[in-house]
């Protein structure tokens, strides 16, 4: 077994990037990520074990140490590694009902930065992306043209974007021609 | 002057910014802002096309959106070549190409004219009595013909070079039309700080104030206030002001279709300028701020070029500086015209005379013409003009008849009154009221959220108009839920008020005449056909639209509608609210395809799904097949190879030494929490909760109605967690099956459902060198017979990297799944790769899987299954657990005719001749000789050469087929009839002991 090259990580699309009117996109560095189901019961011991107060408000998301938590519905978490932590780990203790399934490698990320971000988002997805009705950590599984994705907003010009691996070609095509349109 | 028609002094273009242009390749000049059709005209072009059915010469009616005949070709290159635009719409730029339509050789000599000649042969309804019979005339020669004669312009040749773009929008208040209405009711919406979206069809803002001279609002010109409120609002970061927008659908909840053209007015487009833009804007209210279009009137030879709305031609004066004619007339039953004539007259063009049909006509407008030495006739009709590619007089005669008056004029300008924009109202489900007092339909009950204001909503004056707006401006922005309301006040100090008009047709066009008066330009709509329509049964004016089109080209009836309403609300002696109104619908104006399409072209059509080893197939010559949105291999050919010669060595060597095959398309579900046995018993038909942790299982899926839904492996990782697999092209659909009874029908179930199909690649290795491959890269995991057997599943490492390792086989040879996450899977590929090329492995495609798989018998979902299978249909009874008592599918499985003799079985079938490879989807019967239509008792869902059993193989589903094993059956082909062996499905390995050979 010693003999055995190590395998490495192959992010698809790693460190793409790209400049648009207004807006940059950019393929972010790979990351943990957990899907997280829990009974409102767990609720707490899971927030103690991962870290970050589990958000409950539907469209929010909690950030701490590189974690970040994002609500996807009632019972339905998305968490983010970003630190090199093991969320999985993390969780394997705790007793109360939840579900915590390793996603780390199902999504692609992709950060949509710059004054024509939220525009570019708009140009395949329909929520409404105001900084009024969608404020800086707001979190939502929606659509981009005819894909799902989950949409995170890190900054008043900045969105974090995941999809699925394989729609990632997809994503980054649709976000390269949105990011033509000034 | 650009032009000469341009009069100097008059109208807003600049005379130094020209821009040249050729209409049917003749140059030409114009001014930057001019349109297509101001510039023809500044030119003193009036022939400007031909009418659809009778090839009749045409002019330009209008001075926009609505106009029936100015339709042009225009294009910027071969490929940007656009059909059918409106010239009245189509502004100009510098290298322009304009061309006519409908016409040949040329405009002023059309062969198809002669249509206009016989053309009580087209009268309504011709298409559904004169081309009958023979009844296959229609396809071969009558529909060709009639199309080829009738039509407008041509579709472009060439793929669209343009690219198009797209944007969700949401605001608090969106206006629809930026004249005097809208835009009063945008300022009191915006500032009170709530986001607004005001559009307008037109390059600028301003609406009616584009023509109308009188209007001062807050001390200012209408015009140039129009265009301070503009640059007001613009400035403000609340407020999104769109030009060249049109709202062309209203759809429910307040979600309204806008389409921005944002370069077909530009010379020189940039590189990554869309050419249209689609807006799809959610609004809390909606501001209806649409205004009027005047009707024209119905009388003989009305499409003639020269004759136009009164409006129109005070358009070309006022905005455009062009002057009509030189001598013109008008015919009216409204006191707006008499404002046309007041303009021109003032710019120096003679005024024949205003043809009046009222009897006394009167007030300011009137006093002014007949002061400016306008000569008035009051009570008398324009029965008919002269000139057939422009008119050169007007015939005049007392409403009661009497002596016909010939009046030369070259243009003549006619307003039969103004008809409220209720389309987007319509368009929202709002219902519309007739107004009996002023002959118009207004808005009535509201279905949305939305207020119609101005012109649109039946106010006259621009005072109550602005004053109106303001206040719903205000309003909407209140319940979208503004907190602060700072009111706006707009003085308006002086106004045009316009009132009267007449609907239907006019002295000499009346019932039992036979004149072209035309109602519906576009579609060679004139008085006699409604009449005749009516007279031959027609009711309802849905009826009588369809019948004889009106109101049906693409112009939607802008001027039509009314008037075919009249005329047959006329003949069926009715009240027009007794006879209806036709439905309005979108969109408003025509939509290109690029603009709905936008950015979902070439690669962004649809998805296209790789998987994490992609890259590494490719380079390894694989060619791919589409499943479903996925990129498999499909085969990988070396040198020299075809297709059936790669299979054939790729099937050999998996079951001579191994294969690697790329599974990563699997659907996988994983199914954890303490009830996660119990909720699987649900789900599928076998029983899962004495599966032991480590063990795996084939399991089925059925729906509700006992047929097979899907069909997979499933491993069981822990008492609490199952690593379900799916078919590839059921991923997404059994994932919704599965959370639908989870929700729905288990909601009790401590279960959760989550999708790893993308998070693990999978990577089969198969054959009898199989574990020897993997074994070398493996950590923590005992890979023997005994530890290990067929259908287990472990946890561990390979490559360093964790790994769900599932011995299993889809080939009946021994056989693994590794599972790695995705980003290692083309490492962990390529290892295993490195480690098989020591045992002469090869990598094959979905075609040797699908061979391989159909040797052993194994039923692919959606191929050897269509939907009306059962377990028991496809031999599979011994996976439905039979001390079950629940399962999705288990009452349906048990329906009389699911359980009835005489099923379609599915069975092997052998050809006499082994090198005869059937056909899939091939149909089966007994007896060859019968007459056709022959019984058929089944057909083949598998077939392939199998290079492994020396002959070809075939699956297929019979009636009664197990009990026919041993049957000759036969497969009837264009060049003769296969005979066939019904067999069992395995045809390799019946005993299966190569799964640990």
């Amino acid at each position: 077994m010693a003999k055995v090259a190590i395998a490495t990580r192959q992010p698809a699309h790693a460190g793409k990037s790209l400049g648009g009117h207004g807006v940059s996109l950019k393929v972010l560095e790979p990351a943990s990520r957990m899907s997280l189901r829990a009974r409102p019961a767990a609720v707490a011991a899971l927030s103690k074990a991962i870290g970050v107060t589990l958000p409950e408000k539907p469209k929010s998301s909690a950030v701490k140490a590189g974690r970040t938590v994002l609500w996807l519905g009632p019972d339905e978490w998305l968490v983010i590694d970003e630190a090199g932590g093991d969320p999985i780990g993390d969780c394997a203790s705790v007793k109360g009902l939840h579900s915590a399934v390793d996603v780390s490698h199902r999504n692609v990320g992709i950060a949509v930065i710059g004054p024509n971000a939220a525009d570019t988002i708009n140009a395949g997805c329909p929520q409404d992306l105001s900084l009024a009705a969608f404020p800086v950590g707001a979190a939502s599984r929606t659509v981009l043209g005819k894909v799902e994705m989950v949409l995170l907003r890190t900054g008043e010009d900045a969105f974090r974007l995941e999809c699925w691996r394989s729609f990632s070609d997809y994503v980054w095509g649709f976000l390269s021609e949105a990011a033509r349109d000034g | 002057m650009a032009g000469s028609y341009r009069i100097s002094g008059q109208g807003r273009l600049t005379p130094a910014k020209t821009a040249r242009f050729t209409f049917d390749g003749k140059s030409m000049t114009g001014l930057a802002g001019d349109t297509v059709a101001s510039a023809l005209l500044a030119n003193g072009v009036h022939l400007v096309g031909r009418s659809f059915k009778y090839h009749r010469p045409r002019g330009i009616l209008s001075a926009g959106a609505e106009e029936p005949n100015a339709l042009v070709t225009v294009s910027r290159d071969a490929a940007r070549k656009t059909p059918n635009v409106r010239a009245t719409v189509q502004e100009l730029y510098d290298g322009l190409t304009v061309a006519s339509q409908n016409r040949w050789p040329s405009l002023s000599f059309d062969v198809g004219a002669v249509n206009d000649i016989a053309s009580p042969m087209f009268s309504a309804g011709f298409y559904y009595k004169t081309f009958m019979w023979p009844k296959a005339a229609w396809h071969k020669f009558y529909e060709p013909n009639i199309r080829a004669a009738a039509g407008l312009g041509v579709a472009p040749d060439q793929p669209d070079p343009d690219h198009y773009s797209a944007l969700y929008a949401h605001c608090e208040v969106l206006v629809l039309g930026g004249g005097a209405a809208g835009l009063a009711a945008a300022l009191a919406a915006a500032e009170t700080g709530v986001r607004v979206i005001i559009c307008d069809e037109q390059a600028e803002f301003g609406g009616a104030l584009r023509y109308e001279k009188g209007a001062v609002i807050d001390g200012q010109d209408g015009w140039s206030w129009a265009q301070d409120v503009v640059a007001k609002l613009a400035a403000m970061d609340n407020v999104t002001v769109l030009s060249r927008t049109t709202a062309f659908g209203y759809y429910a909840q307040n979600f309204v279709g806008l389409v921005e053209r944002v370069t077909d007015h530009l010379a020189r487009p940039g590189r990554d300028e869309p050419r249209e833009r689609l807006w799809q804007v959610r609004a809390k209210r909606v501001v209806i701020a649409t205004g009027a279009i005047e009707r024209h009137m119905v009388f003989a030879n009305n499409d003639r070029p020269g004759v136009m709305l009164a409006s129109a031609a005070r358009t070309f004066l006022n905005h455009y500086g062009v002057v009509v004619g030189r001598q013109i007339g008008v015919y009216t039953a409204n006191d707006s015209a008499y404002a046309a004539a007041i303009d021109l007259k003032k710019a120096g063009v003679g005024v024949a005379a205003v043809v009046d049909l009222r009897d006394n006509p009167s007030g300011p407008l009137v006093d002014e013409a007949r002061a400016l030495g306008i000569e008035v006739n009051h009570g008398r009709a324009v029965t008919s003009v002269n000139g057939s590619q422009r008119i050169k007089s007007m015939t005049v005669q007392a409403k009661g008849g009497g002596a016909e008056r010939t009046i030369a004029v070259d243009a003549l300008l006619m307003s039969a009154g103004w008809t409220p924009s209720v389309h987007m109202f319509s368009q929202s489900r709002g219902k519309v009221a007739f107004d009996d007092a002023t002959k118009r339909f207004l808005p009535g009950t509201y279905a949305q959220d939305c207020v119609s204001v101005g012109a649109c909503n039946g106010f006259d004056s621009l005072e109550d108009t602005v004053a109106q707006a303001l206040e719903a401006g205000a309003n909407a922005a209140r319940d979208a839920g503004a907190k602060s309301s700072k009111g706006v006040t707009l003085k308006v100090e002086a106004s045009e008020g316009w009132t009267g008009g007449m609907l239907g047709s006019g002295p000499g066009a009346g019932a039992g005449t036979t004149v072209k008066a035309f109602v519906d330009f576009q579609n060679d709509v004139t008085a006699k056909d409604i009449r005749q329509a009516v007279h031959e049964g027609m009711r309802s004016i849905e009826h009588v639209k369809r019948f004889t089109t009106n109101g049906m080209a693409t112009d939607q009836g802008k001027t039509s509608n009314m008037h075919g309403l009249a005329i047959a609300a006329e003949a069926l002696n009715k009240d027009i609210p007794a006879v209806g109104l036709t439905t309005f619908r979108a969109p408003y104006t025509p939509v290109t395809f690029g603009a709905i399409v936008n950015h979902a072209r070439h690669g962004l059509f649809d998805p296209t799904r790789k998987t994490p080893t992609h890259s590494w197939a490719e380079s390894h010559g694989a060619v791919f097949e589409d499943v479903g949105q996925w990129k498999r291999a499909w085969y990988f050919p070396r040198a020299g190879e075809d297709m059936h010669q790669a299979v054939d060595r790729e099937c050999v060597t998996v079951r001579k030494s191994a294969g690697l095959f790329d599974a990563s398309t699997l659907g996988k579900i994983e199914v954890v929490g303490p009830d996660a046995a119990r909720f699987m018993e649900l789900l599928y038909t076998n029983p899962w909760e004495k599966l032991e942790v480590g063990r795996c299982r084939y399991g089925i899926m059925l729906r509700e109605d006992g047929f097979i839904y899907d069909d997979g492996v499933v491993g069981r990782l822990a008492q609490d967690r199952f690593h379900v697999t799916t078919t590839t092209g059921g991923a997404a659909r059994v994932m919704n099956h599965m959370e639908d009874y989870l929700q729905t029908e288990f909601p009790d179930l401590d279960v959760w459902l989550t999708s790893v199909s993308e998070q693990w690649a999978v990577i089969a290795v198969q054959g009898p060198n199989s574990r020897d491959i993997i074994e070398p890269l493996v950590e923590g995991i005992d890979m023997s017979d005994e530890a290990m057997p067929h259908m287990s599943v472990r946890e561990g490492m390979i490559c360093g990297v964790p790994t769900r390792l599932f011995r299993m086989s889809f080939t009946g040879d021994r056989g693994f799944e590794v599972n790695v996450p995705a980003d290692y899977g083309r490492a962990v590929w390529e290892a295993l790769w490195a480690e098989g090329q020591k045992h002469g492995a090869c990598a094959y495609g979905t075609e040797a899987m699908h061979v391989l798989r159909a040797e052993k018998g194994y039923i692919i979902v959606g191929q050897d299954t269509d939907g009306t299978v059962t377990p028991n249909d496809a031999g599979l009874d011994w996976a439905v657990g039979k001390k079950k008592t629940d399962f999705v599918g288990i009452r349906g499985m048990t329906r009389p005719d699911l359980v009835a003799k005489g099923r379609k079985q599915l069975v092997g079938l052998k050809t006499k001749d082994p090198r005869t490879v059937l056909e899939e989807g091939a149909q089966i019967v007994e007896n060859p000789k019968q007459a056709i239509p022959m019984k058929m008792i089944g057909h083949v869902t598998s077939s392939y050469w199998s290079a492994n059993c020396d002959r070809s193989i075939a699956m297929g589903l019979v009636l009664g087929g197990r009990d026919r094993i041993g049957e000759t059956l036969y497969v009837p082909m264009p060049d003769g009839v296969i005979e066939v062996e019904v067999t069992g499905t395995v045809f390799f390995d019946e005993k299966g002991d190569r799964l640990n050979g």
